[in-house]
């Protein structure tokens, strides 16, 4: 061990940053995790009694609550892999070498930089339900009606959320795009060349040398598209407004605050939510360390 | 190369030279490319039709936006920025308090993510890797997490007393801000080679003009990469800007959710302030899209 002279003063430079994160993301997650086992349902200064995991079975019971987690299932389920697929074709289209790339890649990424509310109004619009209107009147134009007749997109309450998830796959896609095409990229050519001296096509060369090195980039963009879907929210909100069709465990925690009044129950959603999070990105945070560690 | 993955079946060349791509690209089938080209080309539709919307929807007058007409082009005799002026008057007190709000936010989580990133990258002190892995996991944290005890938090503070300030918010982005910064800044700083550090240790320089002396003047790539990411996520939050702030003082995001929110506006002014809302993002991204890629690639952890 260095001498505490040598590493003090570098301790002493992060100290500010360690007590705020310390406070705002470790307190208050405690301080959440404290209130939602209390019954208070109220606001206001007059602090709650202890009450065990009461809210967590209580919330179980309500159907709205199910609900809402079932909406986020499926809606993970149809964004995880819309996303996914349609990012790694668009990596694919985009690995070698080509004229205008750097344009296409701008367009296909560009969602990114808008944020979900505005994506929201903009797809509310195209998924409007009236049959002369946003994508139900551009098929109709095209002679494609047929394909979405009557289509009420994320107002069906049995597949709303599967219209839902365009939305989400429209603006991060691209980003998934970009992970893989890191990861392509990471491959060694001389490895490709090596398959390719071995006689194997193009495809072959996808197939046995550059995808089985991918499995790191794969666990990326799961966890963090994931730990996305799972926090969806401003997304739901702009599409969906008040409507409780789509409603999320998120869209509803945001409902408990505002609408509902009920602290003790917002922060039982909320925990939900952390708990749900941590069990993706925590195994992913180890992970990442130990690997550091090892190349360093 | 080729576009193997379309068409798997194409026989491709087998023999390749590293450089020079571009010439090989001739020497393929030129159907492949066309293909290739026809693929992406209607992808970037698919990334573009709600942009097609929202831009000719915006120039419309009232009379013509509405659902019947929507894909149409505005009509060239009728068209207007009427709608923009109409927005503009809406949105400009919320614009204006979305660069109060990302001004300070951004350069204070910036700054902090560069001491930050300097210790855990070249100072380091037992402990600073799990240190560093407990800030990571608060850039993951689905903030609702702490939103009701923060909010509860703000208010036994008198800060979200009606007519408060954007306090509240700026102290929230520029905490959670930090991970990203520090993340970002300490892999750029182990790029820098140790041997100028130990030089200007050998010289006598302390911790802090070892940081300014050879850290700082070789930091601005990295700056630029963290004031471009934390920007646009501060302008474009909309959780953190709902749980924390009045009607008064609400950034962008939140009066456009308003605005357009309502439903009943109409179609031309939904559009043309979504529009608004997203410009100065949309411009930072076009114009220094390479530093937002960088953040982009290390909110994966990927350096």
């Amino acid at each position: 061990m260095r001498k505490a002279r040598d590493w003090l003063p570098g301790l002493l430079l992060v100290l500010p940053s360690i007590i705020l994160i310390g406070i705002f993301v470790y307190g208050l997650i405690g301080w959440n995790f404290q209130l939602s086992l209390t019954d208070k349902h109220l606001p206001g200064p007059k602090p709650g009694e202890f009450v065990g995991l009461d809210n967590y079975v209580a919330l179980w019971e309500l159907k709205r609550w199910t609900d809402s987690v079932w909406n986020l299932v499926v809606f993970t389920v149809v964004f995880l892999g819309g996303a996914m697929l349609l990012g790694f074709v668009l990596a694919l289209l985009l690995d070698k070498p080509i004229r205008g790339e750097m344009t296409f890649r701008t367009v296909y990424l560009f969602p990114m930089a808008v944020s979900f509310i505005a994506t929201g109004i903009v797809w509310r619009w195209l998924m409007a339900s009236d049959s002369a209107a946003g994508l139900n009147g551009l098929f109709g134009a095209v002679g494609l009606g047929a394909l979405v007749d009557g289509q009420t997109w994320w107002r069906d309450p049995e597949t709303g959320m599967v219209a839902m998830a365009l939305p989400a796959i429209w603006q991060l896609a691209g980003y998934v795009m970009a992970l893989f095409l890191a990861g392509f990229r990471g491959v060694s050519e001389d490895l490709r060349e090596a398959g390719r001296v071995d006689g194997a096509t193009e495809w072959q060369v996808y197939r046995h040398v550059v995808l089985p090195q991918l499995r790191p980039v794969l666990m990326v963009a799961i966890v963090i598209m994931g730990h996305m879907s799972l926090k969806v929210f401003d997304l739901i909100v702009a599409v969906a407004g008040n409507s409780t069709v789509a409603e999320v465990p998120a869209v509803y925690m945001w409902k408990m605050v505002f609408d509902v009044r009920d602290p003790a129950f917002g922060a039982s959603i909320a925990s939900h939510l952390l708990l749900a999070v941590a069990v993706l990105v925590i195994p992913y945070l180890v992970w990442n360390m130990r690997n550091e560690r090892d190349s360093s | 190369m080729t576009a193997a993955t379309e068409t798997p079946d194409t026989p491709v060349e087998r023999t390749r030279e590293p450089a020079p791509q571009q010439k090989q690209q001739w020497n393929r089938p030129a159907v492949t490319r066309l293909l290739r080209y026809a693929v992406m080309l209607a992808f970037a539709l698919f990334f573009l039709i709600p942009m097609y919307v929202l831009l000719v929807t915006s120039f419309k007058p009232l009379a013509e936006a509405t659902s019947a007409q929507a894909w149409n082009l505005p009509n060239p005799a009728t068209w207007t920025v009427d709608t923009w002026s109409s927005v503009w008057g809406q949105l400009a007190p919320s614009l204006w308090n979305s660069v109060v709000l990302a001004v300070p936010a951004v350069l204070i989580s910036s700054v902090l993510g560069s001491l930050n990133g300097f210790v855990m990258a070249k100072w380091r002190f037992p402990g600073s890797d799990v240190v560093f892995t407990l800030f990571l996991f608060g850039m993951f944290i689905p903030y609702q997490a702490v939103m009701i005890p923060l909010r509860q938090m703000m208010t036994d503070a008198g800060l979200m007393a009606d007519g408060g300030s954007l306090f509240p918010l700026i102290l929230a982005h520029a905490v959670f801000g930090i991970p990203i910064c520090t993340l970002i800044f300490r892999n750029y700083y182990a790029g820098i080679p140790t041997t100028l550090i130990e030089a200007a240790r050998v010289d006598g320089a302390g911790l802090i003009r070892t940081y300014a002396s050879v850290m700082l003047p070789n930091s601005a790539p990295a700056f630029a990469v963290t004031i471009i990411w934390q920007f646009t996520s501060v302008w474009n939050d909309f959780l953190f800007a709902v749980f924390l702030t009045n009607t008064e003082n609400a950034p962008v995001t939140v009066a456009l959710n308003n605005v357009a929110g309502s439903m009943v506006a109409p179609y031309n002014e939904q559009m043309a302030a979504a529009l608004l809302a997203s410009l100065p993002t949309l411009l930072v991204y076009i114009f220094l899209g390479r530093f937002f890629m960088r953040g982009l690639m290390a909110g994966a952890l990927k350096g």
